[in-house]
């Protein structure tokens, strides 16, 4: 199902996302007691790298410089097929978050064999750990998404938000919030934030996202952190679908409450970097098999 | 809102299974004792409003506070504080109890459903905890660590008594409480001679006495 | 049909031609080859027109001398549909091998060579047209040996001896099995004709689970689900490159087919079939991925990767048994139509990849993924091709991988929310286990096809790679392009399915089908549009950077070595390196045998690292058991004992007793 009054809302996401990264930054700011970047500061970067010639490894091929086409337009893809809470998204049909996470996966594997591409042992790493922990959150991820289908009776992501009435939280409070707080961890850990990665630095010893990127510069680099901005914002719209259970049929309200339920979980995200440390890099399978278990007992819940 | 409490219940012992920092494990018994003090609550007490609110204040105490605080003392006194090379690793452990979970919700379901006021997540819910204790005894070397076991698998004895209380029986809920008394109290004098009369109270060493 | 006849005589012919003039090693090659191929594009195009034609089915049934035995063969849309790759990649795969074999060393043998492959090609296809249980029993025997001899080609080295000789013992037991089977059964329909098989009614027949225990185990050993799997990972890489592609891309779909063949004779299904299926199918898919990731030899690697896609389509089987079950057309539709698919791409992707590997061998003389790195500059071709078999092996859009694994997670969720409690347990295991092995064969391709193509040289083979000549390169060519193909035209791949899905359904109703297979059409029409969309993005930002660079320096340096002054290719990082953490949370089922050297003192001196990793299976399981049979067996040594006196005397005893018994 096409909505085409949805295309607009589309392009908002595409102009809007940077905003979160910039949300987050504040509220680390402010907990650290600085004033922190000016909110538009992402779209300024933007602008700045892409004003910038570039600079290529020779050990590289065009992999290299295909893959940041691709994870971008990977996630650009995935934007046309997320729902605004309430409100419907471009394309709509069963199984559509099936592709949704798909995309993502094409994105991380080109993303992958660029680091490979470069030949240095950072990127390997980086490429490495990426691999193990995306073998993880994709069948945690998929068992959300089981809950959520039993639980509404739904097949397509609009139509599952859609289900998400006061009336399931009455009842199935309980999953729903444990769903709620799987997502939330795969969002910090698919976006490396703490305590999965630090996004601020690029040394090899916090790094996973960040340093597969090591050697971009100028406008690819632009559109890989464009992509990351996107990814946020894909993922905070899961979550935000799934938290609002209000339901009203005007575009404008259903419309100023998911952004502001996006504006509170960019919020929650800079809380959590800002009071947790990062995790030991070997305890993070441990916290993903723990969000597994969580998501186990979501599904014990359905099944009665 | 019961629900909630026995999903509570289910995650503390998902936590058990993870963690390996001692201190934290006796702060989630603690949170444990808090919510299973809370369960009463939901029973029908026409008339016992008295005795309901004494257990449960009781309850809360007894198991939220007092014994943390004993266990506490007993972890700061034998100077151990984590658990580090369990018999099975910590992750393991968790899939572990996901597979325990399953067979707890189909033992549940298998069973005929008694009168009560609870609903059926409560058994399945306390044959978890007896399963994590019982995991967690027999997989853990530090003595501490067993001992929590221990009160863990009790917890999960009390839920289920709880779940099929028809009325008050007073009786149970004290003697309950008085066998987790005795329980650790027993626990601490072994714990306490274990390791005044040896150099550790890592329990695999207990093994080196046979033979 | 009698097109079909022609392909396979031409088949026949050319095979046994090559064998005749294997003297002069060039016409033999020719020979050989060119017939496979021509008998190949006949068939392909017989096998489409049989797909495709209206009465359901032609057949060919004769008398035959052999008791019990009728010759008679049938191509219904099912057979046919399982022709279209066979054919393909035969004629695909020989043109590649009359390149790739075209060495001194082979001279002596490329007659006997094109022999055994032409028989192997018509021994798949009777297999899959045979309708009597005498006649698939030769076939498949032929089959069998025919693999056999072309695994051993090169049977001077010791480990394609060993690995043969594992392949024969392996296929022959699960022929042991298949002949209970087909006893069994045959016995309980007095005849061993397949149109007999069929069990009718709607009530489970009380053999039913027997039988089908049997012909999974039978079949099973075939296709290659974990345990029986043993025989794959050491067969595969023994034999030449183009046999490998044949071998994993075709020859194990053979069981495939007889498991489903074997499903329509069996009548109602139970939830509990569909439940071994998928626990089976969860199983062999995740460890297959789990031991592929610690492979570094590459054929090795994708062996074990066809055990996992092996493990994919019983997961579909398995759901569209479910649907059967539980009355539920959509998921019949939905589970078996992703597995007949997935059957289709996976002999597309996975000869694409054997092929490639072949080249790898061919241009470096390794297939060590730790002596290669940087191949991309220098096969450029094959890299390319490759990259395009691994992202379609992983399943991802817009590639064919994709529309098999949509059909088998939509499927599956189509289960979980139609059925009630304990019968949406099948459903949940295959999405958890579907989502796991996507995420892990995406670990796995990345070091694969990244440490050999792309980074720096590791070794002095991979820095004198060459290309590979275009006869090799023009069969990978055309695959990749299916790949692409099938994966932009995913609704229309319905229309290819349609016909053997209808063998399959035959309790759905006609009118039911015809607006199921339309309801399945809509979305994959928008995964297509996405995918198109997708494609004309990358386009669009790739017009971006370029006007955005445009008058901009574009310089280039080395990689960033955060400072270090002498970074060299052995710093990179390795296969073994890449998979470690995977492998270290993966130890207990992978286990893994490291020597590990450290370098010692304080300056950095010597230090090595080789790590093995033995089949868990086959070396906690088939060893020990067939160890334990064998020392049983050697107790009864002693009635063999060489002397012919004893054994008359045997005969004589036995003539005595059976002389008493039934005269008295």
């Amino acid at each position: 199902m096409i909505n085409d009054s949805s295309i607009i809302l589309f392009f908002l996401s595409l102009l809007c996302a940077p905003i979160l990264l910039s949300v987050i930054n504040r509220t680390k700011a402010i907990f650290a007691g600085r004033t922190g970047q000016p909110i538009l500061q992402v779209y300024f970067d933007l602008i700045k790298l892409m004003r910038k010639g570039t600079v290529y490894s020779q050990t590289t091929t065009w992999i290299f410089r295909i893959a940041p086409l691709i994870s971008l337009a990977g996630v650009m893809t995935t934007l046309l097929l997320i729902p605004w809470g309430k409100i419907p998204a471009p394309f709509t049909f069963t199984g559509d978050f099936i592709l949704v996470f798909y995309l993502l996966g094409i994105g991380r594997f080109f993303t992958v064999i660029a680091a490979l591409d470069t030949g240095s042992s950072f990127e390997g790493m980086g490429a490495s750990r990426e691999v193990l922990f995306s073998a993880f959150t994709e069948p945690i991820l998929f068992a959300t998404l089981i809950t959520l289908v039993r639980l509404t009776d739904e097949a397509s992501l609009t139509n599952l938000f859609h289900g998400i009435t006061p009336f399931l939280w009455t009842t199935s409070g309980a999953a729903l919030i444990l769903v709620a707080v799987i997502i939330f961890v795969i969002l910090l850990t698919e976006n490396s934030r703490i305590p999965v990665d630090d996004p601020n630095t690029h040394l090899e010893l916090t790094m996973i996202h960040e340093v597969m990127v090591l050697d971009y510069s100028g406008p690819d680099f632009a559109f890989i952190l464009y992509g990351a901005s996107l990814k946020l914002w894909l993922f905070s719209a899961l979550l935000a679908g799934i938290i609002v259970p209000i339901h009203t049929d005007n575009v404008l309200v259903d419309g100023s409450i998911f952004l502001l339920c996006m504006l509170a979980i960019a919020v929650a995200v800079g809380v959590v970097e800002s009071l947790m440390a990062r995790l030991r890099l070997v305890l993070v399978p441990r916290m993903l098999v723990g969000a597994g278990a969580i998501a186990a007992v979501c599904i014990y819940l359905t099944l009665k | 809102m019961i629900d909630l409490i026995f999903v509570l219940l289910i995650l503390t012992g998902f936590v058990f299974l993870g963690s390996g920092r001692l201190q934290f494990s006796i702060r989630t018994l603690a949170v444990q004792g808090i919510l299973l003090g809370l369960i009463p609550l939901w029973g029908s007490w026409e008339g016992l409003w008295v005795r309901m609110l004494s257990i449960t204040t009781l309850s809360l105490l007894i198991k939220g506070f007092v014994l943390p605080y004993y266990l506490t003392r007993a972890m700061h006194k034998s100077k151990v504080m984590h658990e580090d090379h369990p018999f099975v690793g910590f992750t393991t452990s968790m899939v572990v109890g996901i597979v325990c979970l399953g067979v707890s919700f189909w033992l549940a379901s298998r069973l005929p459903t008694l009168g009560g006021t609870q609903p059926q997540m409560a058994v399945a819910v306390s044959f978890f905890n007896v399963f994590v204790g019982l995991f967690v005894i027999m997989s853990r070397r530090k003595a501490l660590t067993q001992v929590l076991g221990y009160l863990l698998l009790e917890n999960g004895a009390y839920i289920f008594g709880v779940a099929f209380a028809i009325e008050v029986p007073l009786l149970v809920e004290l003697g309950v409480l008085l066998d987790v008394f005795v329980a650790v109290f027993v626990m601490g004098i072994v714990i306490f001679h274990i390791s005044k009369s040896f150099d550790h109270i890592d329990t695999d060493q207990l093994s080196s006495l046979v033979g | 049909m009698n097109m079909l006849l022609v392909a396979l005589a031409i088949l026949g012919i050319g095979g046994l031609a090559a064998l005749l003039i294997h003297r002069n090693p060039k016409f033999a090659n020719g020979i050989g080859s060119g017939s496979a191929v021509f008998g190949s594009l006949l068939g392909l195009m017989a096998a489409i027109l049989l797909l495709f034609s209206s009465p359901p089915s032609e057949t060919i049934r004769l008398p035959w001398s052999v008791p019990y035995g009728t010759f008679y063969i049938e191509a219904d849309a099912l057979s046919a549909f399982f022709l279209i790759p066979i054919f393909l990649l035969t004629g695909l795969a020989a043109l590649y091998g009359a390149r790739y074999l075209w060495e001194p060393k082979n001279e002596k043998r490329i007659g006997s060579h094109w022999a055994f492959y032409n028989t192997l090609a018509v021994s798949m296809v009777m297999v899959v047209i045979a309708r009597n249980a005498i006649l698939f029993l030769i076939s498949w025997e032929v089959m069998a040996l025919a693999s056999f001899f072309l695994v051993t080609m090169e049977d001077e080295r010791e480990s394609v001896q060993r690995a043969g000789w594992i392949y024969l013992v392996s296929t022959h037991l699960g022929t042991m099995v298949l002949f209970f089977f087909f006893i069994l059964i045959g016995n309980q329909a007095s005849s061993l004709d397949f149109d007999r098989f069929v069990i009718a009614g709607s009530q489970i027949h009380p053999q039913a689970s027997l039988f089908f225990v049997l012909a999974l185990i039978g079949f099973g050993s075939k296709a290659g689900i974990l345990p029986l799997h043993i025989w794959l990972p050491e067969a595969h890489p023994a034999a030449p490159s183009h046999v490998s592609a044949l071998m994993s891309g075709v020859m194990i779909k053979t069981g495939i087919y007889g498991i489903i063949r074997a499903l329509t004779w069996l009548g109602p299904p139970t939830t509990g079939w569909a439940l071994t299926l998928i626990v089976i199918g969860s199983i062999s898919g995740v460890m297959g991925v789990l031991l592929a990731l610690a492979q570094h030899d590459l054929k090795r690697l994708l062996a074990y990767h066809s055990v996992e896609n092996i493990g994919i389509i019983f997961l579909g089987l398995g759901i569209g048994l479910l649907g059967q079950a539980n009355d539920l057309p959509v998921l019949i539709l939905l589970g078996y139509g992703g597995a007949l698919l997935h059957t289709l791409n996976h002999a597309i992707f996975k000869g694409l990849l054997f092929l490639g590997a072949g080249s790898v061998l061919h241009g470096t003389g390794t297939l060590d993924i730790e002596h290669t790195g940087g191949l991309m500059k220098r096969m450029p071709w094959t890299g390319a091709l490759f990259l395009v078999g691994a992202v379609a092996i992983c399943g991802l859009p817009p590639l064919n991988g994709f529309v098999s694994e949509f059909m088998i997670f939509a499927g599956a969720f189509q289960g979980i929310q139609y059925l009630n409690a304990l019968s949406t347990i099948p459903g949940i295991i295959a999405i958890v286990a579907l989502a796991m092995i996507g995420g892990l064969a995406v670990a796995c391709f990345t070091k694969a096809f990244g440490i050999i193509f792309l980074g720096k040289p590791r070794s002095s083979h991979a820095a004198e790679a060459h290309e590979s000549k275009p006869a090799m390169l023009i069969p990978m060519i055309v695959l990749a392009g299916l790949c692409v193909v099938i994966g932009l035209a995913a609704p229309y791949t319905l229309t290819l399915l349609k016909p053997a899905l209808n063998t399959l359904s035959t309790n759905v109703a006609p009118t039911d089908f015809v607006k199921l297979t339309n309801q399945i059409q809509f979305p994959l029409t928008y995964v297509v549009v996405l995918s198109a969309l997708f494609a004309v993005l990358v386009a669009l930002l790739f017009w971006l950077r370029k006007w955005s660079l445009s008058g901009k320096s574009i310089a280039t340096t080395v990689t960033w070595d955060c400072g270090y002054a002498k970074p060299t290719a052995r710093m990179q990082y390795t296969a073994s390196s890449f998979a470690q953490p995977l492998m270290k949370l993966a130890s207990g089922v992978v286990r893994l045998r490291e020597h590990l050297v450290k370098p010692e003192g304080f300056f950095p001196s010597e230090g090595s690292y080789s790590s093995k990793s033995p089949d868990v299976v086959h070396e906690g399981f088939w060893t020990p058991t067939l160890k334990a049979s064998e020392w049983f067996l050697l107790r009864f040594r002693w009635i063999q004992m060489g002397s012919i006196h004893l054994y008359i005397l045997y005969i004589a005893i036995t003539l005595f007793v059976l002389l008493i018994w039934k005269l008295q």
